[in-house]
Parts: C-alpha cells; sequence; structure tokens
C-alpha cells in the first residue's frame, strides 16, 4: 500500500510542483519568442525582442554593471568569508567570539530593507563628514559583499569542519611554518568551496534588488535594478529576451557541471576499488 | 650525564606534565630512551599515550617538565623546527599531491637543492618498494600502500626521533602481520630512534624494544617485552599484558630466597623473596601457561598441587584452554600446546583434574 | 587537535573579519538606531546631535516610535495606525507563505528523500536550478502569467470556464504565489537534508507493529522531521515578512508590507527618523522567531566540547 502511494501519488506531487517550479521559466523562454507584445497567445515566431535587446542601452550598460559589481563582491566575499569560517571554525575560544558569530550569520536572516536602510545611513553619515564616498558602485558592492560574505561563510564552514586537521599537522612535522601550511595544504583542499562561496555571492549580487536600490547614486543602475523599473511599467518581453539568454546559459552551466561531477566521483570510486583489488590479490599471493 | 658515544639518555623526559583544565593527562613522566631503540608506549585509550607522543612532537605544549634530546630542551621548539617526524594514524597524507610530491613536501621546505631532493625521495620510495607508484595520487592507493608512503614521508628528512601513532591500528588482521615485521625492518635499517603508540599489546610485544606501560597518564612498568611478561611489577601490569591467575591472599612466609602466600585455594610457595611484613595483604599471580594439568598427581611433586573440576574448554587450534574451579570457587584458566600428550590426557568436562606449577614461575605483587 | 597559530598570526586573521562587521555591520545598526531616536525637524539631514550641550541629557524623540503604535486623529483606538496594519499584515502574509511552502513542500521533499539514491542528485539539481537564475526574472514573469490578458485567463476563458478575466494580479492572491513560488526551495532544502538522513526502517517497524501508512506517517516520520520542519518554516518566515519586491512587483494597494512602508517613509516621505524606528521594531518583531530557529538548528559555529 505504502509503495503504491509513494509511486505513483509522489510522483504526480513531484511532477506537479516541478511544473509550477518551472512554469514561469518555460513561459518567458516561449513568449520570448512572440511576435507581438502580447502575453496569452503566441502569434508566431519572431526574435523582434532579442533584436530589441541589442538596442537597448539601459539594460546592456546594466548587465555590464551588475556584472563588474558581482566580480568584485564575489571576489571580497570570498576572501572575507574563507577568514570568517577560518576564525569560527579554528579559534574555539577568543573575547568576543559570540558577538563575532552573530555578526557573520545575521544577514542571513535580516530582512534586505532593513540591511539596506542601515548601510545607506552609514554611508550617508560618512559622506557627511568626510565627503566621501558618493553612493554608486563602490557602495552596492560594500552592500553586496556584508550579504555574501554571510552565505559564503556556510559553505567554507561545512568544508573546513569536514577537511581532516591531521594534514595541517603533518605539514608543520614536515617543517611548513603556518602561513605555509594555509597556502600549501589547507588552501587546496578548501578550494572548492571557496569557487562555491564566490559562485554564491556573484549570483546573489547579481540578482540583488533591494541593496542596489538602497545604496546606488543617481545614474548607476545595476541590471536588477533596470528591469525592477521596467516592471514597474508594465510588460515588456525584451525583458523575457534576456531571461532566456541567462535561463539558458544557467543551466548549461548546472547541468555540464554535475555531469562533470558526477563523473570524477564515478571515476574516484573506481580508482579506490581497483586499489583495495590489487591489495587483496597481492595478499593472497603470499 | 650524556655524551657523544653514549647511546643512553637519548631522548629523555623528565617530570613531564599535561593538565586540561581539571584533567590531568599526563602525570610526571620521566623516560629515559636509548639511541636507536625502538620504544613503545602502551596502554589502553585515556591512559594519555597519545597526549605523551604529541608534546614529543610539539603539537601540545607541556604544562610543566622538559623533553631532551641529547641534552638539550626541545619542549620550547614548535613541531616545524623540532628534529622529530610524525607518522599519523590516519597517515595524514597530501590528498591533493602525488606520493612524489608528498615525500618531498618536507624536503622542500628544508630548501634543498632538487637534485638532493631527486635522490632522497628516490631512496625513499626504494626502501618502501614503492617506486612504480610514484606520481599517484593517495586515494589510488590501497591501505597498506598508504601508509607504506606515510613512513617513507616521515623518514625523508632523516629525523633523529620518529614518532609513530598506532602504526598497525588501521590495517585489518592479515595485513597487520606481515607488515609489523616490514615495519620493524625499515626502521632498524634506517636505523633512527623510534617511539611508537599502542593499544595493542601484541604490536607492542613484537615490534619494540621496550615497553612502557602506561594508565591514567603514569608509567607503571618499563622494559622488555620479555621482562614485562615474565616479571610485572605491579597487578595492573600483570593483567593488562596477555593472561594471568591472580589469587588474592596473605604473606605467610618470607625468607630470602623464598616466600610462601596463603590463598583460598592452599597455600603457595614462590620461588623469590618479596621484603614485606608477614600477613599483609598480596597476590600471587600465575601465566596460563605455565600451569600444568592432569587426571593423576605427578609424582613426587608436594607444593603448589591443587584440584578442581574442569568447567569449560575451549580449542583454538595450536593450544587449548581450560577453566577449572576449585571446590573453594576459585576459577583457575590453564593452556596448554596441542600436541600428541593431549590426547594421552585425555581431559574433558566435568573431569576431576590436578594442576600445578613450579615454584619459579610465579609471582608474587603487592598492588 | 588543538594546536593555534601563533599569537600574531591569530591577531590578523580574527581582525580583519571583525574590522568589516564591524564597521559594515555594527555601525551601520548602531546609527539605525541613534537616527531613530532623533528629531528631525525641518532640518534635511537627520545626522543632529541627540543630547543637549546644557543638560547633557539625551533628548531622544520618542515619538518618532509612539506614533507608530498610536495614530494622531481623533477617535482612533490604539495600535490603529498603518503602521501596525502593515506589520500584521505582513506577519500574516508570511505565515500563509511559509504554511503554503510547508503543504507543498514537505511532501515535495519526502518524495525526493525517498526516490532511489541514483534519481536524487538530478532531482535535487532541478530544485536548484531555478534558484541560480533570477529571482527577479521569475516574479516578472508571473506579471505575465496572471494578468488579466495574462494565460491563465486567456486559457480558461478559450476552454469556456469563465467569461471574463478574473482579477488575479495586484490581489493577495498573486502576492501569496509569488512569495510561494520564491521561498519554496528554502522550506525543501532544510526538509530534504532532515529526511534524507531519517531511518525508514522506523516506518517497517511501525508497519509490523501493526499502523497503517498515514499512521505511521503521522506518528514516526512527522515528529522525526521536527528540526527540518522548523527550521525550514523560519527560514521562509523570516525574510518574507520584511519582503519588498515581490509585494512591490505582485501586490495591489491593499497588499502593502512593512518593508515597502520603510521605503515610503524613508524616500517619499523624506522621514529618516520615522524610517529607522519602523526598522528597529521590525527587528524586534523578528527576534522571537530568530531564537526559535537558532534554538532547533544549533550554531554550527559555536565552540565543540
Amino acid at each position: 500500500m505504502s509503495n503504491f502511494l509513494i509511486r505513483y501519488f509522489g510522483r504526480a506531487w513531484l511532477a506537479v510542483t516541478f511544473l509550477f517550479l518551472y512554469l514561469p521559466l518555460l513561459f518567458m523562454i516561449v513568449f520570448s519568442f512572440n511576435s507581438t507584445r502580447q502575453d496569452a497567445v503566441f502569434t508566431g515566431f519572431s526574435l523582434r525582442w532579442y533584436e530589441a535587446l541589442t538596442r537597448d542601452t539601459k539594460i546592456v550598460e546594466g548587465f555590464w554593471l551588475s556584472l563588474q559589481v558581482a566580480t568584485a563582491s564575489g571576489l571580497a566575499s570570498a576572501v572575507l568569508a574563507t577568514f570568517a569560517a577560518f576564525v569560527l571554525v579554528r579559534y574555539r575560544r577568543f573575547p568576543g567570539r559570540t558577538l563575532f558569530s552573530g555578526m557573520v550569520n545575521a544577514p542571513l536572516v535580516m530582512p534586505e530593507v532593513v540591511i539596506g536602510l542601515s548601510l545607506l545611513l552609514l554611508m550617508v553619515g560618512i559622506q557627511n563628514a568626510f565627503g566621501w564616498p558618493q553612493r554608486g558602485m563602490l557602495t552596492i558592492v560594500l552592500g553586496h559583499t556584508l550579504l555574501g560574505m554571510a552565505y559564503g561563510m556556510v559553505v567554507i564552514q561545512s568544508r573546513l569542519l569536514e577537511m581532516d586537521r591531521a594534514i595541517e599537522e603533518a605539514a608543520m612535522d614536515l617543517g611548513a611554518r603556518p602561513f605555509q601550511v594555509f597556502f600549501l595544504v589547507t588552501m587546496p583542499n578548501i578550494f572548492q568551496a571557496i569557487l562555491a562561496a564566490y559562485l554564491l555571492a556573484f549570483t546573489l549580487s547579481f540578482d540583488d534588488v533591494v541593496i542596489s536600490e538602497f545604496l546606488s547614486g543617481p545614474g548607476v543602475n545595476t541590471l536588477p535594478q533596470v528591469i525592477f523599473g521596467y516592471a514597474r511599467r508594465g510588460i515588456n518581453p525584451t525583458i523575457y529576451a534576456a531571461a532566456t539568454l541567462l535561463i539558458v546559459s544557467v543551466t548549461v552551466v548546472v547541468i555540464a557541471y554535475s555531469v562533470w561531477v558526477a563523473r570524477q566521483t564515478r571515476k574516484r570510486e573506481r580508482e579506490i576499488a581497483a586499489a583495495t583489488r590489487a591489495e587483496v590479490v597481492a595478499l593472497q599471493a603470499q | 650525564m650524556a655524551n657523544a658515544e653514549s647511546k643512553d639518555n637519548y631522548l629523555v623526559t623528565e617530570k613531564l606534565v599535561k593538565r586540561f583544565d581539571e584533567a590531568v593527562a599526563v602525570d610526571e613522566v620521566n623516560l629515559s630512551i636509548k639511541k636507536g631503540e625502538i620504544f613503545a608506549l602502551l596502554g589502553s585509550s585515556g591512559c594519555g599515550k597519545s597526549t605523551l607522543l604529541r608534546m614529543l612532537a610539539g603539537f601540545e605544549k607541556p604544562t610543566s617538565g622538559r623533553i631532551l634530546l641529547a641534552g638539550q630542551d626541545v619542549a620550547s621548539l614548535a613541531p616545524y623546527d623540532r628534529p622529530f617526524n610524525m607518522m599519523f594514524q590516519s597517515y595524514a597524507l597530501f590528498p591533493h599531491l602525488d606520493i612524489w610530491e608528498n615525500i618531498a613536501f618536507g624536503l622542500k621546505r628544508e630548501g634543498l637543492p632538487k637534485n638532493d631532493i631527486q635522490q632522497r625521495v628516490g631512496e625513499m620510495l626504494d626502501l618502501v618498494q614503492l617506486g612504480p607508484y610514484a606520481k599517484r595520487k593517495p586515494h589510488q592507493l590501497s591501505g597498506g600502500q598508504q601508509q607504506r608512503v606515510a613512513l617513507a614521508r616521515s623518514l625523508a628528512k632523516k629525523p633523529k626521533v620518529l614518532l609513530l601513532d598506532e602504526p598497525l591500528g588501521a590495517l585489518d588482521k592479515k595485513l597487520r602481520e606481515q607488515t609489523q615485521f616490514e615495519l620493524v625492518n625499515i626502521v632498524e635499517k634506517v636505523g633512527v630512534t623510534c617511539v611508537m603508540v599502542t593499544h595493542d599489546q601484541e604490536e607492542a610485544m613484537t615490534m619494540a624494544g621496550r615497553i612502557a606501560v602506561m594508565s591514567k597518564g603514569r608509567v607503571l612498568q618499563v622494559g622488555s617485552p620479555q621482562e614485562i611478561y615474565e616479571y610485572p611489577s605491579t597487578r595492573f601490569v600483570a593483567d593488562f599484558i596477555g593472561s594471568v591467575n591472580m589469587l588474592d591472599g596473605k604473606l605467610s612466609v618470607d625468607e630470602t630466597d623464598h616466600c610462601a602466600v596463603q590463598t583460598a585455594i592452599g597455600e603457595i610457595h614462590v620461588g623469590h623473596s618479596i621484603s614485606g611484613t608477614v600477613g599483609m595483604p598480596v597476590a600471587v599471580a600465575v601465566r596460563p601457561e605455565k600451569v600444568s594439568i592432569g587426571k593423576q598427581a605427578p609424582a613426587g611433586l608436594s607444593r603448589n598441587l591443587f584440584t578442581g573440576k574442569v568447567k569449560e574448554i575451549a580449542y583454538f587450534g595450536s593450544y587449548n584452554t581450560y577453566i577449572v574451579v576449585t571446590p573453594q570457587g576459585t576459577r583457575m584458566k590453564i593452556t596448554e600446546p596441542n600436541g600428541s600428550h593431549l590426547d594421552l590426557l585425555d581431559i574433558t568436562w566435568e573431569d576431576n583434574v590436578y594442576f600445578w606449577w613450579d615454584d619459579t614461575d610465579a609471582l608474587v605483587l603487592r598492588n | 587537535m588543538a594546536f593555534n597559530l601563533p599569537m600574531p598570526g591569530k591577531r590578523f586573521v580574527i581582525g580583519v573579519p571583525y574590522v568589516w562587521l564591524f564597521v559594515f555591520f555594527l555601525l551601520p545598526f548602531s546609527i539605525l538606531l541613534y537616527i531613530s531616536f532623533v528629531d528631525m525637524g525641518n532640518d534635511i539631514s537627520p545626522f543632529k546631535p541627540i543630547w543637549d550641550h546644557q543638560t547633557g541629557l539625551l533628548k531622544l524623540k520618542y515619538e518618532n516610535y509612539w506614533t507608530i503604535f498610536v495614530a494622531q486623529e481623533e477617535g482612533s483606538h490604539l495600535f490603529q495606525t498603518i503602521y501596525i496594519e502593515a506589520y500584521f499584515r505582513s506577519i500574516w502574509y508570511a505565515l500563509a507563505t511559509a504554511v503554503l511552502c510547508l503543504l507543498i513542500g514537505y511532501p515535495f521533499s519526502y518524495f525526493i528523500a525517498r526516490s532511489k539514491p541514483s534519481v536524487r542528485p538530478a532531482l535535487l539539481m532541478m530544485v536548484m536550478l531555478p534558484f541560480w537564475t533570477s529571482f527577479l526574472l521569475r516574479v516578472y514573469a508571473w506579471k505575465g502569467i496572471l494578468a488579466d490578458q495574462g494565460v491563465i485567463n486567456q486559457m480558461l476563458m478559450s476552454l469556456g470556464l469563465i467569461s471574463e478575466p478574473i482579477q488575479m494580479l495586484y490581489t493577495d492572491v498573486s502576492l501569496l504565489v509569488g512569495m510561494t513560488y520564491v521561498y519554496l526551495p528554502f522550506m525543501v532544502l532544510p526538509l530534504y537534508a532532515n529526511l534524507v538522513k531519517m531511518d525508514f526502517r522506523l516506518l517497517e517497524a511501525a508497519y509490523d507493529l501493526g499502523s497503517t501508512p498515514l499512521k505511521a506517517f503521522w506518528l514516526v516520520t512527522v515528529p522525526l522531521s521536527k528540526a527540518g520542519i522548523i527550521a525550514g518554516f523560519m527560514l521562509v518566515f523570516i525574510p518574507c515578512v520584511g519582503e519588498f519586491v515581490i509585494p512591490s512587483l505582485l501586490g495591489g494597494p491593499e497588499n502593502i508590507m512593512i518593508g515597502r512602508v520603510v521605503w515610503d517613509e524613508m524616500f517619499t516621505s523624506n522621514n529618516w527618523p520615522r524610517a529607522s524606528a519602523l526598522a528597529v521594531v521590525m527587528i524586534g518583531l523578528i527576534v522571537i522567531p530568530l531564537a526559535i530557529y537558532y534554538h532547533y538548528t544549533g550554531d554550527a559555529a559555536e565552540p565543540r566540547q
């Protein structure tokens, strides 16, 4: 009885929910090729919205700005997240540890509006006092880094916790000084996590609306800000074209990555099995 | 005082103590290890042996006490400055480097010229017979091979002292037996002073020249495997190493060359003196293989002869174990090697038997 | 395993992120608190001192907070301000979203957890894929789907089920659909992590003892996944309260949530102190669910004993 339940009801539920999840994506892909502005009826195949996309300077400029902001804040987030993860995993006792832990994790649960508002107040305050910085790309990067650092830290922390610490001790035993240990042994082994943290921070930055809105200056508009502006004014299939390009590239990357990871894991498992078998054979030959 | 030629007192700990908050892990340990010997720290988990080893390596700072290498205090040196190298229980091979790089790691930190590194790594690979595997990564090797890499890596820098943390712990039984001898051969060939930590008595007895039995942070006895087995100095050591029959009683006779103890099963004569007071509580320790068993009492034997009923027999292939219960309720464990004489003995469950041993085969212990 | 880096290195490693967090997290929040007590009057800048030089006492404008809770009009009751309405509305929508996410997400996570191990990575990848595409664009798409001339209405009309388009957009329906859609993965992932670790042989033991599948589900599976449920619920509820983008795009003038109110107060009314006070109250609101969340998930960064 339970098997039937799981097999048919379960599959149905999964299918319907996946449909729900992918409906907006499919909708945008289909209607990006629509020949008219209409949202409900597919009147014919056309590439006009893709054409319009290339001519839309606001979107293109926004894209480049977002790319720069995301690259910069992703990098800063990854570096800071590595520091923070290291601190929390390795140093169990130091004054102010609970405060530190609270501060790092808070952006994960704070409403973005609160973060945006308080950062804006900070920027204005500093500006009043020192005449700098003007609100613009730099301020957005700083805001995104705060968020990216919090998310990135979760990833790196989990990897640090599962890493075998004995290899660091072994490195020291063999003559490596602490900073050599970090760069020669620790880093290579957590590198994948750092990369994941970077990508996570990059995505968050590229997609952010609220903090950008609070912290940007006149004439500085990230891509999400541009889209947000368009969205409030109504439907614009050019956006669908942009969305389709994004969806396709993300899908290709995600699938390629998953396949690569799966293949690496299988290869590794095969190698370990082969080595163990060889050992058994060698033993029997004695 | 150690001089350049003397092999004694090469590695010395003086009143070494390690405290973690309230708990004392290592309690005033004084050891003196000879140059070139294989020295084992033996004890069950929690006895402090691992902490002691880590202090020698430099991963734990002693709370008090000194560690001297050929007279020099090394306790304040960091692990990367000490001429000691450790082989970890989990091997701790660098997963992102191949075998060659793993072994060369320490040499590169020393700043050796490329040719020297090349040569040394080659030597090490030959020593552990892993030459063809130089370009493989650790996960591509079997457990036994990984262990050999770990050994090669720890010997590459020609350390003054080699530290082994449960060297055979991660291997399965068959592999362990073979590796025990290989390991000792390699260490002796290289000639390095070696301190190993283990909870496995067989490992310690097979591999080490001298053993320190530890319990609760203290060293109970130091000696060769034979000394520890034949002449344990405390009840704990006697009980920990191998099996033993421990008979409690009171000292009844105490002479210069022999003594006697009154126990539940009768008076036991022991062929050495104990310099105690008559009436004091002691225990007599007799190893099961030293006890003989038979359906008839041997002629002419007047001392250390007792009777009992066979309650359990276990067949272990190369020897038999009998559990004999005396009329007073004392359980004796007796082992006899398998051979034709056993068939002649023809002993089975519920038989009434005699058992006996020689005066000099038992030991009297105070504590 | 306690060998630490020597002191100077350690101070640097702790110092860098600490200083960063201090400047960009603690400092802004302190400023937020400070501004919330400022009497802005007719000045342009809210950065004014909040103490009286002569008396040396703090001159806090409590009205910034007071007016949140008490309206100024004649004949109005306590707590009948637009702000309180917005707070309640936000909590209500966040709760509804979390419940919807739980109802949809629990069976979803359950069935993924119970699917064949070889299929699971692919399923999980399919759940995460939309997350990596822009959330703004996906919300934008719902505008098109739910519009009066949108796909759903068009389809219902062509099937003859309705004669006029139903207004779905700019209502609380579209708002909830949008929020549930965006936050569903936040419910699914912690639930999945919890369910996948569960030993399903416990269920078999229950069947063995005579339980029906449904009862076993309620009495065994659900209680064991309690931690996952609460984690997922909080992970949806807490950020949902302060949502800004989705109400702006999919909600109507009757569905204004507190995030939007703060924005308006800040950029439309230019009342920075009031906006700050509203933000501080918002933080206070989520402190309790936050405490519950941390209690149930345990802080992985806590010193291990």
